[in-house]
């Protein structure tokens, strides 16, 4: 009797080239999903979930469109990862890296349909990686030590960004906000501290950096709007009713004058617990969790600024900013440390009101307050400037940076080019075939800037011809041009984690031979 | 079928429910079974050796495995057949006996069933052939015990022992960076081998991986990392020195198991429990203080009071720590976990050079280094790959590495790779077979060729004529008779693995015979397959 099955009933089992084929398919379709994305003149999408109100979102963000993709396909669900990844470790390029792992895939379908090993094209594709790697290295630029230049480079880095973006319109503006806000964090990729409000009304130029701190909160009734020389101590303690935390204590009374004794002391206790607050010598309050009625009204009669529920994010960075520990006890006022800043006081923008801290004496911290028109132009604003964000805040680190536009791609294809002429073996089909690939980006950026895509890349690659050429291709006037003098950079942490990215999402996919499905799990509460 | 008639031809059931099983018997049980046992070994074949290929696997929740290791991919595989689970036994148990081979073996045995199959055919009884292979297999063993060498190594000269690891790591996805790897995983085995008993506890050696970076940036810490971070956002993130508190009591109220109840109803008992509560938090701190830690590593969670008293008196603490890392930190640091606070003592903590919390990437990842400890007989290898899924497959890879250097310690004798034991077996057996009189004879002369087949797998998947290739190999063997020729899989030029430096622990070659042998005999045994026709 043959052995029709080994398998459970719903799973599957797809051998070889019909594998290979289903894998390399599956990442073409993702790569080109998001290839038109890619690039100044990119297009956005919407995406619409299939959640409650169909919530509607507009990105070009590569990474954002994926993450919100249903894929069945296990090729598909890889380069998802990867633009994951580069989205988490460097922000930026989570586009560019699926589209060029799509195009290494691409070529790789060719080479295999000409009888090429799939572990000959691995080889050469390593190689390939590892020598573009080395030519981006030898063009590297890196002004670090000149403070003046440095931050030149860190302005164009992140208008090149934010060019791709919806924010293009006020690149200028966007770029320079993300520019002194990475600045103030001197070193840290802690983006925690940079403070992202959205408030919609007015227009993407309206949006603003604030060097102080804003919370989203309002004062409490009948309590001073206005604080000169603040002293503030940032608290996260129960001012609600303080329960009594031993387990299993609770209240036992047999008549109505217990309950009010009992309700006074703990009214008792409440009162106690201000007053030590305010034993602190503070003029400010600020609390992550419920401030009651009754401990309110006690501070509004001292004339402390009271806040209640700022979450811990901003109770976090108000410890970073004002310079306060964060305190729960409140019995030895003298070794608190409180927070200090000039003014707090009450602002107002488009109609809510905010808290304004400022001249605060840590000045890690700040806030931006993007202002839009409409809730999806605020949220992909705040994707743009996160990206441009990490990208400086990496590049701060990492101060090495590239020319953009194509450029680096074809530094890189050139290289890779004159590798494959001196390898002997079949592996140079593959080296060739990744110098294609990488050719391949430039290629997309202007088709999607609509502009003649062979015209460009063959003069580009004439250009390249020459040693030391700055050339990319300029979407703005559709035009070949000198990368250095139009300030078109990129930072080199963002290309590496491309390349390298790419390289290792198509050789995961190009070693499988097979793909065995299991069973989708069954919902059991179906039953 | 399953229905016979007593003395008085009234039918009895020996069977329940007959028509709703099926029942194979005989030769087509036997045919049925090792069909199932090669077809999965079918599914192996092409993932053995330095150039074999992945599977990329979909489970049921439709998470991703990309994989060339075999138990994992045979535990990952959804199997419903029996016959098909038993393989998936078999290298489960190469798997945790030796780390190694998961693949090796089960193609072995799907090559033993292939022969078993032919064998068969001719007529030969099922146990015949059983014992024919029990015969092989012994000889088999004792003939890798005879080409075994001895392997020279000690803590200061380790390259024998990254060499036999490379030869591990070369046949993984990881084989771009293997020599680093390899290196981290010796260097981890030495630290924390006994080399007196020649034993390894690989329970010491942690392996941590983490989305982002690049392969090269795997490193291995002296120390330990755990995925946490201190409990407060302003506690130092640096402690030099430190002398570190492992307790598993949580800083909060206590909280009897007894069931019980404190009742509340005068305003005086109101006011002596709050008081004694703000009191249990304070002598908790102090406790911890008084003792001289620096650092409170906790396996529960923190109540925001005490967690502020904590930083009030300048000692950092990390909350939520799993009961493995606590007590990985005990071992490392020498220190002792305390389960109440009463219990602490200056000689139970634990002492570090250095902790020190560090971020990684753009998102807010932190992550605790435990580095310079007192007793640094705990490593961490900490992995950075591209994706989720090059980081699990690392971890395989690691895996598979560490345990081979752990069997080098165990027994230093190992054979040549790339199919080279093999062969040098399969010639042994043939000459062997010839000795015994009987139907066993053929049996042997099988398993001989089955033996064959794992280099026969070697040259296929690396693009060679297996044919060629293995009747060229096996020729030079017996005129040279030297047994180290092999498959030259990586294209180098030389059938010599001594000088490729391709080996493989005697161990895990002779387990892969043994279990193999084993697994087969058993699916040969069976003559009567009963199941459920639903299932």
């Amino acid at each position: 009797m043959p052995i029709d099955k080994i398998f459970k009933d719903d799973a599957s089992e797809e051998k070889g080239e019909r594998a290979r084929m289903a894998s390399f398919v599956g990442a073409m379709a993702i790569s080109d999903l998001v290839k038109s994305t890619l690039g100044p003149k990119g297009m956005d999408k919407i995406l619409q979930s299939t959640g409650r109100g169909h919530a509607v979102t507009v990105t070009n963000d590569g990474a954002t469109i994926l993450k919100s993709l249903h894929i069945d396909n296990p090729a598909a669900k890889v380069l998802v990862d990867i633009s994951k990844v580069q989205d988490d470790e460097v922000g930026d390029g989570t586009t560019s890296v699926v589209v060029l792992a799509g195009e290494l895939l691409r070529e790789a379908e060719k080479l295999v349909a000409s009888k090429i090993h799939p572990m000959t094209i691995i080889a050469g594709y390593r190689m390939a990686s590892e020598c573009a790697r080395n030519a981006l290295l030898k063009r590297v630029i890196n002004n670090k030590d000149d403070p003046e230049k440095f931050r030149s480079d860190l302005l164009k880095i992140a208008m090149t960004t934010l060019c791709s973006k919806i924010l293009s319109q006020d690149k200028e503006h966007f770029a320079e906000m993300a520019v002194d806000a990475v600045f103030r964090l001197k070193g840290s990729t802690n983006l925690e501290a940079i403070q992202i409000i959205k408030k919609p009304g007015g227009s993407l130029k309206d949006s603003f950096l604030d060097e102080g701190f804003i919370l989203d909160k309002k004062i409490g009734i009948g309590q001073p709007k206005r604080i000169e020389n603040a002293k503030i101590l940032v608290a996260n303690t129960a001012m609600d009713t303080d329960k009594v935390k031993i387990y299993g204590a609770r209240v036992r009374v047999d008549s109505m004058t217990k309950v009010a004794e009992i309700e006074g002391a703990e009214k008792e206790k409440m009162k106690d617990k201000v007053k030590k607050i305010i034993a602190h010598g503070i003029n400010c309050f600020v609390n992550r969790q419920l401030i009651y009625n009754f401990p309110e009204e006690l501070f509004a009669d001292a004339g402390i600024l009271a806040i209640e529920h700022a979450d811990f994010e901003g109770i976090e960075r108000l410890g970073l900013v004002t310079g306060g520990e964060i305190a729960s006890t409140f019995d030895n006022p003298e070794s608190v440390k409180l927070g200090h800043c000039k003014l707090i006081e009450e602002i107002m923008i488009g109609e809510d009101k905010l808290i304004h801290f400022s001249g605060c004496e840590m000045g890690q911290a700040c806030s931006i307050v993007l202002r839009g028109a409409s809730h999806h132009v605020l949220d992909e604003a705040e994707r743009s400037l996160h990206d441009a964000l990490c990208v400086l805040s990496q590049t701060v680190n990492d101060s090495r940076v590239l020319l953009g536009g194509g450029w680096p791609e074809m530094v890189m294809a050139k290289e890779v080019d004159e590798l494959a002429r001196k390898t002997a073996g079949k592996k140079s089909h593959a080296i060739e075939a990744f110098s294609r690939a990488l050719v391949a980006i430039p290629t997309t950026i202007a088709d999607n800037a609509g502009l003649d895509s062979a015209e460009l890349v063959a003069q580009l690659r004439a250009e390249h011809h020459n040693d030391g050429c700055n050339a990319g291709i300029d979407v703005i006037s559709g035009s070949v041009g000198d990368m250095e003098e139009r300030g078109i950079y990129e930072a080199f942490k963002v290309k590496q984690a491309v390349l390298l990215s790419a390289t290792e999402a198509s050789e995961m996919i190009l070693r499988v031979d097979e793909i065995i499905t299991c069973a989708p799990r069954r919902r059991e509460d179906r039953m | 079928m399953a229905l016979a008639f007593d003395e008085f031809g009234r039918p009895f059931i020996i069977l329940r429910e007959q028509d709703q099983k099926t029942r194979l018997r005989g030769i087509d049980a036997q045919k049925a079974n090792i069909a199932a046992g090669k077809a999965v070994a079918r599914i192996l074949r092409s993932s053995l050796g330095p150039k074999g290929m992945d599977k990329m696997l979909q489970g049921p929740d439709g998470d991703i495995t990309i994989t060339n290791d075999g138990a994992t991919i045979l535990e990952q595989m959804d199997v419903d057949n029996q016959i098909a689970k038993l393989m998936v036994e078999l290298s489960r148990s190469q798997d945790y006996e030796i780390g190694d081979g998961t693949t090796g073996v089960v193609v072995m045995a799907g090559a033993l069933l292939e022969q078993a199959e032919r064998q068969l055919d001719r007529g030969i009884h099922p146990i015949r052939i059983a014992e024919g292979y029990e015969m092989a297999s012994r000889v088999a063993v004792e003939h890798l015990e005879r080409i075994a060498q001895k392997f020279e190594f000690d803590i200061n000269n380790f390259e024998p022992l990254v060499q036999t690891c490379m030869t591990t790591l070369s046949s993984k996805i990881v084989n771009r960076c293997k020599r680093s790897l390899a290196e981290i995983a010796v260097k981890a085995v030495l630290a924390v081998a006994d080399l007196e008993r020649r034993d390894v506890n690989l329970d010491l050696i942690k392996v941590e991986g983490k989305v982002g970076g690049k392969l090269e940036d795997t490193e291995l810490i002296y120390g330990i990392l755990i995925d946490k971070d201190m409990s407060h956002p302003q506690m130092p993130k640096h402690i030099e020195d430190a002398h570190i508190a492992i307790l598993t009591c949580p800083f909060e109220p206590p909280k009897p198991k007894t069931k019980h109840k404190v009742d509340i109803d005068t305003v005086e008992k109101f006011e002596t429990l709050r008081k004694q509560e703000q009191q249990y938090f304070d002598e908790m701190v102090q406790k911890c203080k008084d003792v001289g830690a620096t650092l409170v590593i906790c396996q529960w969670g923190f109540d925001d009071e005490a967690n502020h008293l904590l930083m009030h008196r300048n000692l950092p603490a990390v909350r939520w720590v799993g009961g493995v890392e606590l007590e990985l930190i005990a071992i490392a640091t020498g220190g002792r976990i305390v389960p109440r606070f009463q219990e602490l003592t200056p000689e139970k903590l634990g002492k570090a050079g250095v902790v020190r919390e560090k971020s990684f990437g753009t998102t807010k990842e932190r992550m605790l280094y435990i580095e310079h400890c007192a007793n640094s007989k705990a490593v961490t290898v900490f992995i950075r790959g591209g994706n989720k899924m090059m980081i699990e497959e690392t971890k395989r890879s690691i895996h598979d590495a560490l345990c081979v250097a752990r069997n080098l310690i165990r027994n230093k004798s190992i054979v040549y790779g790339g199919g080279a034991a093999e062969i040098a077996c399969s010639l042994a057996v043939d000459a062997a077979a010839d000795k015994y009189p009987g139907v066993e004879q053929y049996a042997i002369r099988a398993f001989a060729e089955a033996l064959d087949s794992v280099p026969m797998a070697l040259a296929e998947n690396s693009g060679l004529q297996p044919i060629e290739t293995l009747s060229a190999v096996k020729s030079q063997q017996i005129k040279e008779n030297i047994p180290f020729y092999g498959i030259d899989c990586n294209d180098v030029g030389t059938n010599d693995m001594r000088e490729q430096n391709v080996f493989e622990t005697l161990i895990g070659k002779q387990q892969q015979i043994l279990l193999a042998t084993q697994v087969v005999k058993m699916i040969l045994k069976i003559d009567d397959v009963i199941s459920n026709s639903e299932y």
